[in-house]
């Protein structure tokens, strides 16, 4: 098990660099600079803005002072959002946005389980069809369709809610619906998939033949082996709510990190950029890791080899 | 969203020579009609489709055309209603239609190439090609999706520019942004592809049948191509109809964002973040989004049906 763990941590190293080196370079090559501006700037002062950020020398003298930076904790400064430090922006920002994400990673998970098992229990009746119409009705409408619509409806019509913002924890309810909704449909989809598989396991019938209730056979017996794929989902599923949706946010008015992925790429914000995607692997892999663990509980067959 | 949709293939797939029986390509397409929700699913595309190429030869509405009657209700004059600058929405609902499915479709088809070549040669080869290839699906999964997608677009956007001005005399300039798009989409989106392709052509090259055609001197590039590939096609058919409806969503969110289609063009996504911003307690313009995302949803919504139905007939 820790033989295992040291070896993923190790491939996580790996991971991070290469993720690291290929946004850095990628932003670095596309046309345009942080600096450029409509009006163009002296170039004496952009030689000086660039020597102030270290942008300046080989685009491969630039990577390895930046790098160099990173390993000692140093994010560097903001080229947009001047004189404030990626570190500052993200301690800002991503409390928010993890707070949002947890929420709709919490509804999402329990709404789309309990769903997705309800769907297998009752295979190939009405409320397996309904809830599986629902599932596919909840991928194919876009997040930027359903936030105006639950704003307009539940804000604006009926004002139970308010519109956006980040006020009381009424106000997390609509956009952390607006994030969890996709997500739902995906575990619903998985669940039902894999409880059906499940149900026909020899050991099962065994836990029947025991004298268990029908909801004990299923919900603590099946559903452990069974939520297997789902824990899979949930891990990449856990990082890409946690670090915020840029819609979502701009729809409901939040100032969380989700914003940052698009915007730092627009203003050619080269170290805010590597600041929110280092933070996204680094969740990402975290995440990963915990899923390979969580496996090992589930299932006892699974032993993790290093 | 822009995670990788919770797409399984279900249980394990079976490759049509693993089955018991054999030939089941005949019978995909009835078996495919026979379930009420595939036959509604293919009737609605065919008809969406149909609506977006030969609609507007009927109704003969200009989609860019402006008029002073701007924000009219729907009416019999103009069915879905007219927008901010007194364009009819109905023909712009249309031309959405044809640009969102042409992105979505050509997107898949780039990915579909690129998806099943990784797969094919990293199973086929195996080792450290195989170990490379599958690193770097690795590393571009790590990377958020939005980010590579705009940052493929901006690399790719000078070249391009670059060769539609000297090609035919500059004619397809204003269709840069959506040839940017098909690449971006489609250079991203291979990834589950290659994955599930891979997979597939590990456990087919042992079996016999490889090996037969090994010894009667077939090279590499046949087995792969004349043996291996129809034994995948099942799967990527079935991958591709769920691609579509991914590359659609994505096209429609970054034109959502400002980053995709320009306007005067539309696509749904463009048409969807006009209606989103329109909508506010006063007065609520609800048929700049209502017909739109209806349009959308529903498109989307038969693709993922018809995804479904094709791998449950396949896995049968």
């Amino acid at each position: 098990m820790f033989g295992f763990i040291a070896r993923r941590l190790a491939a996580l190293i790996g991971v991070l660099l290469c993720v690291f080196t290929l946004t850095f370079f990628l932003i670095r090559m596309a046309p345009g600079g942080p600096f450029a501006r409509e009006r163009k700037l002296p170039p004496a002062i952009e030689q000086q803005l660039l020597a102030k950020y270290r942008l300046n020398g080989s685009l491969w003298q630039q990577y390895s002072e930046y790098l160099g930076d990173v390993l000692k904790g140093d994010l560097r400064l903001s080229t947009k959002y001047r004189d404030r430090s990626v570190r500052e922006l993200l301690a800002q920002s991503f409390p928010v946005s993890a707070l949002l994400g947890g929420a709709a990673f919490v509804l999402a998970t329990t709404l789309g389980i309990w769903l997705g098992s309800l769907a297998a229990m009752r295979h190939q009746t009405l409320p397996d069809v309904l809830a599986m119409l629902a599932a596919l009705a909840l991928i194919s409408i876009p997040t930027f369709v359903a936030g105006p619509l639950l704003v307009l409806v539940f804000a604006l019509h009926l004002g139970w809610l308010p519109v956006g913002g980040w006020h009381s924890p009424l106000s997390l309810l609509l956009p952390a619906l607006t994030l969890a909704g996709p997500a739902v449909a995906a575990i619903a989809r998985l669940t039902r998939t894999s409880l059906l598989e499940t149900l026909q396991a020899p050991f099962l019938r065994t836990a029947r033949a025991k004298g268990l209730s029908e909801n004990r056979v299923v919900y603590i017996h099946a559903l452990k082996v069974a939520l297997l794929p789902v824990v899979s989902y949930l891990g990449p599923l856990a990082a890409h709510l946690l670090t915020g949706s840029i819609v979502v946010e701009s729809i409901f008015n939040l100032p969380g990190t989700g914003s940052f992925f698009v915007n730092a790429i627009l203003n050619r914000d080269v170290f805010l950029l590597g600041g929110v995607v280092l933070l996204y692997c680094l969740l990402l892999m975290g995440m990963n890791l915990l899923v390979d663990v969580a496996y090992t509980w589930l299932d006892p067959r699974i032993r993790l080899e290093a | 969203m822009l995670l990788t949709r919770g797409w399984t293939l279900g249980s394990v797939w079976k490759p049509d020579c693993m089955k018991p029986t054999n030939s089941l390509r005949p019978g995909l397409f009835v078996r495919m009609i026979q379930k009420p929700a595939a036959l509604v699913s293919m009737l609605l595309l065919l008809a969406i489709c149909a609506a977006a190429l030969l609609l507007p030869l009927f109704i003969g509405t200009d989609p860019h055309a402006t008029s002073a009657q701007t924000f009219l209700a729907p009416s019999f004059d103009h069915p879905f209603g007219t927008d901010l600058n007194g364009r009819d929405l109905l023909a712009r609902t249309l031309e959405g239609a044809r640009i969102s499915l042409l992105v979505g479709c050509t997107g898949a088809a780039v990915s579909l190439v690129i998806g099943t070549s990784v797969g094919l040669l990293a199973g086929y080869i195996g080792g450290g090609v195989d170990a490379f290839l599958m690193r770097t699906v690795d590393v571009l999964y790590a990377v958020p999706r939005l980010i590579l997608i705009i940052l493929a677009g901006f690399l790719i956007d000078p070249w391009l520019q670059q060769n539609l001005a000297s090609f035919q005399g500059g004619r397809w300039v204003g269709y840069s942004k959506i040839a940017i798009l098909i690449l971006a989409l489609g250079c991203i989106e291979w990834l589950t592809m290659a994955r599930i392709v891979r997979g597939q052509v590990l456990s087919l090259k042992t079996l016999p049948f490889v090996d037969a055609a090994r010894v009667l001197g077939q090279s590499h590039f046949q087995i792969l191509l004349k043996h291996l590939l129809p034994n995948l096609s099942g799967v990527i058919v079935v991958y591709l109809t769920l691609t579509v409806p991914a590359v659609v969503l994505d096209e429609s969110f970054l034109s959502f964002l400002g980053l995709g289609v320009q306007a005067p063009q539309a696509s749904w996504g463009t048409l969807l973040s006009d209606g989103a911003t329109s909508l506010n307690p006063v007065r609520s313009h609800w048929w700049l989004l209502l017909f739109p995302a209806a349009a959308m949803s529903l498109t989307l919504l038969a693709l993922n049906f018809l995804g479904d139905a094709l791998r449950d007939s396949l896995a049968e």
